[in-house]
């Protein structure tokens, strides 16, 4: 991801170019399939929406680190949780380099944590939800990664360079996020009937807030129509919904779950599933901040913060007192 | 309340020995060796490399896209650098 950092103090913007001529090359650009990078020219609008995307992508994968790091302590095995400390690795990971595709756009890295920790800025609605059992780390695995999958392969075509990138590293490693969930849930459904309970209930939790992962139908979204012509989105969100639903009702069905919704029909003649209504009341309020576990979620980041404080600031004073010299030969 | 910013690095991998180092992406560090150590646990969780770069994103000198035209413009009209301009008959073989 090429950063801010790389911005030369260059001279002026090309001379001569108005906005509108500058404006057309750009979206023939874009028509052309060919990808927008950092100092490229790009009309505001263009840089405001990757900003709030890719940050609010960001601070999702962050605070998804919290719902799963609480079942760290508690995995079932030492394989589990290695797997599980690797996947919460990973998800920190994926915050970086999305933080880092947001800093070459122009804002810092600083900034957008402020707004996370301050309450200003979104984050996906899922991360909301309590996960009191060992099955919701496999739910969250199984669905909530597998509908990020579904958000997400689309955006490593996205046109701006450096988020089509990050979304191409986090893809692959997303993949084994999704299988490590799915095997917890088919040894959960293959186990004793108090496990394969858990697994129901997870299901039952976790369907519902998976389907609102995709955000509001096409009908209410107030930026998926510029934004796909923009080539920021390839798909709607309602596209995503119905692939993600496709995709995993036959999952559930072999698992021997059901999925909580009783107007869910295979409709052979579209070649889809139809579902029902979703409760878009809950996804506001969620959005709001009063979900189960808004207020306990920013919480935790803000302490994480505060209590990794003086870790930054001792770094910060060691690397000043260093003499200046030239990094260690390659 | 503010943070002290840390520097960003530009951090380069070398995915096997044979290759060259290539960009991946950027991190904070305070020095090298905190940057050289964030891109480890960064950018090769899953061994993508054998050897790792950084440097500095301030110290990077890059040209500018909105004189792209002109910078690469020496070599729009030299075609004849490519071997595919000349036209060798197929009867003449290993050429």
């Amino acid at each position: 991801m090429y950063s801010q950092g790389l911005d030369q103090p260059g001279g002026p913007p090309a001379a001569g170019a108005s906005d509108a001529a500058r404006e057309a090359q750009f979206l023939a650009k874009i028509a052309a399939e060919e990808k927008i990078e950092p100092k490229d020219w790009m009309p505001e609008g263009y840089r405001q929406t990757l900003i709030r995307q890719i940050s609010q992508h960001a601070h999702s994968e962050i605070v998804g680190m919290l719902p799963e790091g609480n079942w760290i302590t508690r995995a079932p095995s030492l394989e589990r949780k290695a797997i599980l400390i690797a996947k919460v690795q990973d998800e920190g990971g994926h915050g970086a380099y999305l933080y880092g595709a947001a800093e070459t756009l122009g804002v810092t890295r600083e900034e957008l944590i402020e707004q996370l920790l301050a309450g200003t800025a979104k984050y996906s609605s899922i991360f909301n939800y309590p996960t009191p059992t060992w099955a919701d780390v496999g739910a969250i695995g199984w669905l909530v990664d597998g509908a990020a999958i579904m958000n997400q392969i689309p955006l490593c075509r996205c046109s701006y360079g450096p988020y089509a990138r990050a979304m191409v590293r986090i893809c692959r490693e997303e993949s084994f996020h999704q299988r490590q969930g799915f095997d917890i849930m088919m040894k959960l459904a293959r186990g004793a009937a108090a496990q394969r309970r858990l697994a129901q209930d997870a299901l039952e939790r976790w369907w519902w807030p998976s389907l609102m992962m995709f955000g509001p139908s096409d009908a209410d979204s107030r930026h998926t129509a510029q934004s796909v012509r923009w080539k920021i989105k390839r798909f709607t969100n309602d596209e995503l919904r119905q692939r993600f639903v496709d995709f995993t009702v036959p999952q559930a069905e072999f698992l021997g779950l059901e999925v909580p919704d009783p107007a869910l029909v295979w409709d052979a003649a579209s070649g889809h599933y139809r579902f029902g209504a979703i409760d878009w009341t809950e996804f506001q309020e969620v959005l709001r901040g009063n979900g189960p576990c808004n207020r306990e979620r920013l919480a935790a980041r803000r302490a994480a913060h505060e209590a990794g404080r003086w870790v930054r600031e001792a770094a910060a004073a060691y690397a000043a007192k260093q003499p200046a010299r030239a990094p260690a030969a390659a | 309340m503010t943070d002290v910013r840390w520097p960003l690095w530009e951090v380069f991998i070398r995915s096997r020995s044979g290759l060259e180092h290539k960009h991946v992406g950027s991190l904070h560090a305070t020095d090298a060796r905190m940057a050289v150590e964030h891109a480890r646990d960064l950018y090769t969780r899953r061994e993508e490399g054998v050897s790792i770069w950084v440097v500095r994103s301030s110290d990077i000198t890059a040209s500018d896209p909105a004189d792209a035209d002109a910078l690469f413009e020496p070599a729009r009209d030299k075609v004849y650098r490519h071997p595919t301009f000349y036209e060798i008959p197929p009867e003449v073989k290993t050429l």
